[in-house]
């Protein structure tokens, strides 16, 4: 808890300290620093308080920093539990997820992972997937993807939990899409380093808090892939549907959810691959994993260990990918009538018979 | 016969502001000008029908005429705006959410034109789904699924799925669905308009054997005469939201009420829809019955007074005896002869029920206008050349 209040405490002492705080893991990097230092040259002439019309911003017209400051602050001295209360879920999950993947066997996981990749799609991307996975181990980033994997996996999770719930709503009220589609806006066009800030102030820094910043930054396409999903239903089925005596309830589940769970999944699949994009990034947050490999390897220009663990989170990249892909089509694009016909469980079918 | 549906006074306003193009139309503003001034579309106006049980009642228009509006007002897809649907005497514009699901569920069914299968379920489960909105276990569905399947010969596709049949075979899954859950009253909008020409047909015999087995109340859109002449038993038909006749498909043909009715026929190839019996004229005949006192002296001069040269002969309960002509009773008058020689053989009477198209060359190459007589040898009338011209020349010109 000390280490978590830690970032607000300092940045209540002067102006900036938030971004030096959270700037110091990478040190060089272009983009924070150069915000830096405009709010510094900013900050300094305020002595200078002659207005001229030539120079009319030399003087802040409004301290939205320290507006914002104080608006943080008390938020965070007066909403605590609701912080915590987040928190806890996200937490619980993410430890479980973890120590698993941590603890389990390398060779259980690679097994694992390969018969799903033969049930998910087929043979060549379970072959793919296992000669993938020992990559990872033998290149010495084993611990560090399964932590990545976790991360992800949790933030998904969290992802899907409350964004076809949300996509829902939009699909069934206009009011409700109209509210939300701004918001969605707002949280694809803003770029991932700005989330760290408000992240940072309200959540601290380490695992959880940038769980909480990757589902923020990944739950937009799932969201809206829902709601286009549940809006593109032809109406002729919904009315067909109505016409038979279909209730809300039978109307989602019997129609709209499986008709629209192929744009589900390639939302879901657009997620996955935010959050692993969103690993790096949150490593500045103190978030272990391949991330924190490329962005120490950066700060201390080991190309070797940026390399290894770039390369690592390509692999993942690339299994979840396909594993998600193909969980967006059905079983008869694929050539047989039920999922369950094919792949391990439909040789363990075959064999029982 | 029980009245089973029943539509007062109803009326469907599209838009905004329905109360205001109510008004309008109470002041007898017509559709065009309200859409014009209120940006509000009359979908169904004042629309009154009481339909049988048992019958097919057949929905025509033109496009846009508000047909498949009026059908959906009646299992209340679409919400009216005033107005009362009466099934079984329940006014279902009254009724709340659940119990308007149970009227769908186990009273009336649709079947759409554009099929509107669950391409995610296969056959057997797209035939169960109204079964199975209704809470009906799986064991009892498909059983119920699989006979109304078996109905319409299609129990052995149970297992594929919608877009792996034909059009037709999908809407017989479409007919099949709307079967299982053995409804009252079955409503098609258009239900064979997206199938070719061949299979439509096929489609409608199936409709009116089905009809056979089970006497269901159906009510049938579509803009085809053809296939409302066909398979219905009373047609209905609408223009511009309003029905403008109701009627069985004679009584439409016969009487049509209004020009767009009778342009309905255009299409229609006359001379197979109506028979000798509908064009034959009564009037502006001479008929000389037989034993009338004055006998063959007074008919020629009937004859001739009305300066015709054909005579029909009847006797007194109307049979129908043969054609004298005005030399003919001339030749007979002068030999002293009776009425029954002056009967001349070149003119043959024609049944009532010989369709227009197989008297065309009768009445083109006989001297005089055609008798027409019916199965217990009655008068019914004559088809003149004129009169036999003037109906060809309808189908043409309406
Ligand atoms: N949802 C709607 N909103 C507004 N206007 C509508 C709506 N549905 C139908 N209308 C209008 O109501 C009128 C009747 O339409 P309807 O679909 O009932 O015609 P139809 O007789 O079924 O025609 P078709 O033969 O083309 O199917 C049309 O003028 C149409 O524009
Ligand atoms: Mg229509």
């Amino acid at each position: 808890m000390s280490t978590e209040s830690n970032p607000w405490a300092t940045a209540s002492d002067d102006t900036g300290a938030a971004e030096s705080t959270a700037s110091n893991p990478w040190g060089g990097a272009s983009t924070p620093s150069s915000d830096a230092t405009s709010l510094s040259a900013s900050g300094t002439p305020v002595e200078q308080t002659d207005f001229s019309l030539l120079h009319p911003f030399q003087e802040v017209w409004v301290p939205l920093d320290s507006w914002i400051e104080t608006g943080v602050n008390w938020v965070v001295t007066h909403f605590r539990p609701f912080f915590t209360a987040v928190k806890a879920p996200v937490d619980a999950t993410l430890t479980a997820i973890d120590s698993t993947f941590n603890a389990a066997p390398p060779l259980l996981v690679i097994v694992l992972f390969g018969l799903i990749a033969w049930q998910l799609s087929g043979r060549r991307l379970a072959i793919g997937s296992v000669a993938g996975l020992i990559t990872l181990g033998a290149i010495g980033a084993w611990q560090e993807s399964m932590t990545t994997l976790a991360l992800v996996i949790t933030s998904v999770l969290f992802c899907i939990l409350l964004g076809i719930p949300t996509g829902i709503a939009m699909a069934r009220s206009d009011r409700t899409a109209k509210v939300i589609r701004p918001v969605l806006d707002i949280m694809q066009t803003t770029p991932a380093f700005v989330y760290l800030v408000p992240i940072v102030m309200l959540f601290g820094i380490g695992n959880v808090p940038g769980v909480i910043v990757t589902i923020i930054f990944a739950v937009a396409p799932v969201i809206r892939l829902t709601n286009l999903g549940i809006r593109q239903v032809p109406s002729d089925l919904i009315e067909a549907a109505n016409s038979f005596g279909a209730d809300k309830k039978q109307m989602l589940f019997k129609v709209q959810l499986p008709l629209a769970m192929p744009t589900i999944m390639a939302g879901v699949n657009q997620t996955l691959m935010l959050g692993l994009s969103m690993v790096v990034i949150a490593s500045m947050i103190s978030v272990g994993g391949l991330g924190l490999m490329v962005l120490r390897g950066i700060g201390r220009l080991d190309i070797g260990l940026a390399t290894i663990g770039g390369i690592g989170i390509v692999i993942l990249a690339v299994i979840l990918d396909r594993m998600t892909q193909s969980l967006g089509q059905d079983a008869r694009q694929r050539g047989t009538r039920h999922w369950y016909e094919t792949g391990p469980i439909g040789l363990l079918l075959a064999f029982k018979k | 016969m029980v009245t089973k549906l029943e539509v007062k006074n109803l009326y469907k306003i599209f838009g905004e502001h329905p109360k205001k193009a109510l008004k309008m139309l109470e002041q007898g503003i017509n559709k065009d000008e309200i859409f014009k001034k209120t940006g509000q579309t009359v979908g169904v106006k004042n629309a009154s029908l009481a339909i049988e049980e048992g019958e097919i009642f057949v929905v025509m228009g033109l496009s846009g005429s508000g047909k498949s509006t009026l059908v959906r007002l009646l299992n209340r897809l679409i919400e009216p705006t005033q107005g009362q649907v009466l099934i079984d005497g329940h006014d279902i514009t009254k009724v709340d959410d659940k119990a308007l699901r149970d009227v769908r569920r186990s009273k009336i069914s649709m079947v759409f034109q554009s099929f509107a299968l669950m391409p995610h379920m296969n056959v057997l489960d797209n035939t169960a789904f109204g079964l199975e909105l209704s809470g009906v276990d799986v064991q009892e569905r498909h059983e119920k699924a699989r006979d109304a399947l078996a109905q319409v010969g299609l129990e052995s596709h149970a297992n594929s799925y919608p877009d792996e049949l034909s059009g037709g075979m999908q809407q017989r899954v479409g007919l099949a669905r709307a079967l299982t859950n053995n409804p009252d009253i079955l409503l098609m909008d258009e239900a064979f308009s997206a199938l070719d020409p061949l299979i439509r047909t096929e489609m409608q015999d199936e409709l009116v054997r089905l009809q056979s087995e089970h006497q269901r109340t159906v009510v049938f859109i579509s803009h085809d005469l053809d296939e409302a002449m066909r398979i219905g038993d009373r047609i209905a038909i609408m223009q511009g939201g309003e029905v403008v006749q109701v009627g069985t498909p004679d009584d439409i043909l016969h009487n049509p009420a209004n020009d767009y009715v009778r342009s309905f026929f255009k299409g229609v190839d006359v001379s197979n829809v109506f028979c000798a019996k509908d064009i034959a004229s009564k009037s502006s005949l001479t008929l000389i019955k037989k034993d009338s006192s004055e006998g063959l002296i007074s008919g020629l001069k009937l004859l001739n007074e009305n300066e015709r040269d054909y005579g029909y002969v009847i006797d007194k309960s109307k049979r129908f005896l043969g054609v004298v002509s005005a030399s003919s009773l001339h030749d007979v008058i002068k030999n002293k002869q009776t009425l029954a020689e002056a009967i001349i053989d070149e003119v043959q009477p024609i049944a009532a029920d010989t369709s227009i198209g197989d008297i065309i060359s009768i009445v083109a190459h006989s001297p005089c206008a055609v008798p027409v007589i019916d199965d217990q040898q009655k008068y019914v009338g004559v088809i003149s050349k004129a009169r036999l011209l003037e109906t060809l020349d309808r189908e043409a010109t309406v």
